[in-house]
């Protein structure tokens, strides 16, 4: 994929977050360039979800700093509601807002948070929503979606906020199987626009095809951070190699 | 001031006297909720019944309870259907029957639907095995039912303890008939009296009733939480 | 069983008026307990310090005593330390009271309903706390608390019967005097009961109806 200019956007120092004793993420360092995709695997509950619902804000952290376009997000009065409009989240579970339709959940954000025209935003999402191919479900309640369907929706409500990061949080691992293509199919469309992402996943091919930077966690430490080619024919730590074989039959 | 209305309660036989009242109130409660239950028991199985026709009638008696208030039934009891019968029946027995028929109603229904809420493969593995239609009853559905109505059965008789209260408006001499009995021979003396006898009736049906909704919320999260 | 069908015109007027005084009871008891109900169920959905206990404390009273010694409090206690209170006033602050609590469990089961996830969603598109609130937990809490609010509503006005024993001319009062003035004990009965059940039974119907639509239009996602 191609990189732009090495402008870092996000940067996480020495990461340190627990739950009462249990220890979830421990020094983990990581810096996202503008345009770079960013994969993270790792085997059920090491902390890899975690560490993106930290970076929304959802969770608050214990030692460490984690700056955006060099401004600490650690900081007391720092302005999560404003840091939120430039990074967006997608949710495993989708999580649109049950009681509103696909237009209402999109126009949520733009219209009140970021006071944007309503018209501009509305053409704006009508684009999205083509490109999704969803744009005849835009008066649907969310009930009347398929998963995959209710996904794509909620990728676009995020983008309409014109993010400059997207996160996406185990977004395929809710559908079913023959609605998870279309979904990431979507974000690879994404990806070929040069949007930064930070994407949690199980899908190791897709993986490999969208990532510029693989990220291996476990425990709660990143154990190696690898080119998408190397990490999946010579992965560098035994513990990648073991999650890796796992996966083969 | 608040020595006389102390007093209120020290004077003569009136502390007896409220407490053979409360006796008439909880004679009232008790009898209602022990029958009731039994009877809303069977009336809870006898609902479960496939048939359109006991389900609706078993629905519309206790729709008629649920739209009806119980103060209208006391009413219809102790004015229409004496006059009806031309019987005299006292204030305590009319009081009796209506709770009694209202508690059948509810706790009916909380039978019914706590024995709709049981898994149906329960009922299946019993008959796999053999059991009779009493013996189903008597070792699978009851003793699971139980534990699902339990907390139900206890609000719904703090509910009937706090209705016994109305039946001091056909007459009968209860723990408020008595207060207000009270708060008539003391009027020159205590002023006050009022006060002091209706804060002390509302703090008394607190005492009775909140230890019940306490235990009613604690086995609801103990065994549906 | 003759009926005095005669004496049943006469005195619908009486009833009407009974009826009237009822429902206007009823009304502004069930507005007042939505709206204490609304504030206590906001005070125990933000934790509010202090106010929390206060709630608490008052859903207790208001729930485990009956709504006749309220009321006997409220209109011959109160008078007697020095707050004279009209019996129309009384009957309001007494439903009130009562409904309160009731109606404070109906918002609070609806706030419990809306997920974590679904606020965490909000928080993800940069909502504030009362945007939040507005948009997201509000209109979902409502939705799932309006059975149990329209079961309250009922319950309230059937609940308005005992006002009668604080002297409001109500239909339990004015039953009573034809019995007892006229001894038309069946024909008063039987326009008191066909009353509430005009009063009541649609009320009824639609909340089943209700009741019936929200769980057919499970929100899930």
């Amino acid at each position: 994929m191609h990189k732009e200019a090495n402008e870092v956007l996000l940067e996480i120092k020495g990461l340190f977050k627990k739950y009462d004793d249990m220890t979830v993420l421990d020094d983990v360092n990581l810096s996202i360039n503008k345009g770079e995709v960013v994969v993270i695997l790792g085997p059920s509950g090491c902390g890899k979800s975690t560490l993106l619902r930290c970076l929304n804000g959802l969770e608050k952290i214990q030692g460490g700093d984690i700056r955006y376009r060099n401004k600490s997000l650690v900081d007391k009065d720092v302005n999560w509601q404003e840091i939120r409009q430039h990074i967006g989240m997608v949710f495993q579970n989708y999580e649109l807002f049950s009681h509103m339709t696909v237009i209402e959940n999109i126009l949520l954000g733009p219209v009140k948070v970021q006071k944007r025209d309503k018209n501009e935003v509305m053409e704006q999402a009508n684009q999205l929503l083509d490109r999704v191919g969803l744009l005849d479900r835009k008066d649907s309640y969310p009930r009347q979606l398929s998963g995959g369907q209710k996904q794509r929706i909620a990728i676009v409500r995020a983008l309409c906020m014109n993010p400059e990061i997207m996160l996406f949080d185990e977004v395929t691992a809710s559908l079913d199987p023959e609605m998870v293509r279309e979904v990431l199919d979507v974000i690879l469309g994404l990806a070929k626009q040069g949007m930064t992402m930070l994407i949690v996943t199980h899908e190791l091919s897709f993986a490999r095809a969208v990532a510029d930077k693989i990220v291996f966690i476990d425990k709660g430490k990143i154990c190696e951070i690898s080119d998408p080619d190397e990490f999946f024919t010579h992965p560098k730590t035994e513990r990648a190699q073991h999650f890796l074989n796992k996966f083969q039959y | 001031m608040q020595n006389l209305g102390i007093n209120v309660f020290l004077k003569g036989r009136n502390m007896i006297r409220l407490f053979e009242g409360l006796m008439v109130t909880a004679r009232i409660a008790l009898i209602a909720i022990i029958i009731g239950s039994l009877l809303g028991i069977v009336l809870g199985v006898v609902w479960t019944s496939k048939s359109k026709w006991i389900r609706s009638v078993c629905r519309i008696y206790l729709e008629m309870f649920r739209i009806i208030p119980i103060l209208v039934w006391l009413f219809i009891m102790y004015f229409g259907v004496t006059t009806v019968l031309n019987i005299d029946l006292s204030g305590e027995f009319v009081s009796i029957i209506v709770f009694t028929l209202w508690g059948a109603a509810e706790m009916g229904d909380i039978v019914r639907g706590a024995l709709e809420s049981l898994p149906k493969h329960q009922i299946e593995s019993g008959k796999a095995i053999g059991l009779s239609f009493w013996g189903l009853y008597r070792y699978i559905l009851i003793p699971q039912a139980v534990r699902r109505m339990l907390p139900g059965a206890i609000n719904l008789a703090t509910r009937m303890v706090k209705t016994t209260s109305l039946v001091v408006l056909i007459g009968v001499i209860d723990v408020i008939k008595v207060g207000q009995q009270i708060i008539e021979t003391s009027r020159i003396e205590v002023p006050t009296a009022s006060f002091w006898v209706y804060g002390f009736l509302f703090i008394l049906y607190f005492v009775i009733c909140y230890p019940l909704s306490v235990l009613s919320r604690r086995l609801e999260n103990k065994w549906n939480g | 069983m003759n009926l005095n069908w005669q004496f049943i015109i006469d005195s619908l007027p009486l009833y009407r008026e009974a009826a009237w005084t009822t429902l206007k009871l009823g009304f502004w008891g069930i507005l007042f307990s939505l709206m204490i109900g609304f504030i206590c169920s906001i005070v125990l959905y933000f934790k509010v310090k202090v106010l929390k206990t206060i709630v608490h404390i008052y859903i207790e009273l208001s729930r485990n005593t009956p709504l006749l010694i309220q009321l006997f409090f409220l209109y011959f206690g109160l008078t007697k330390v020095g707050i004279a209170l009209t019996e129309t006033a009384c009957a309001i602050i007494g439903l009130s009271f009562l409904g309160g609590s009731y109606m404070a469990e109906a918002f609070r089961s609806g706030f419990e309903a809306v997920s974590k996830t679904q606020i965490e969603s909000g928080l993800s598109i940069g909502l504030s706390k009362t945007q939040l609130v507005r948009y997201v937990v509000l209109p979902q809490a409502f939705s799932v608390s309006i059975p149990s609010i329209g079961a309250n509503c009922i319950f309230l006005l059937k609940e308005t019967s005992i006002v009668g024993a604080i002297a409001v001319v109500d239909l339990m009062n004015v039953t009573k005097d034809l019995i007892g003035m006229y001894y038309q004990t069946l024909e008063a009965l039987l326009m008191l009961v066909v009353i509430y059940l005009v009063m009541i039974l649609p009320l009824s119907l639609i909340l089943t109806w209700l009741e019936r639509k929200v769980r057919y239009a499970e929100f899930g996602n």
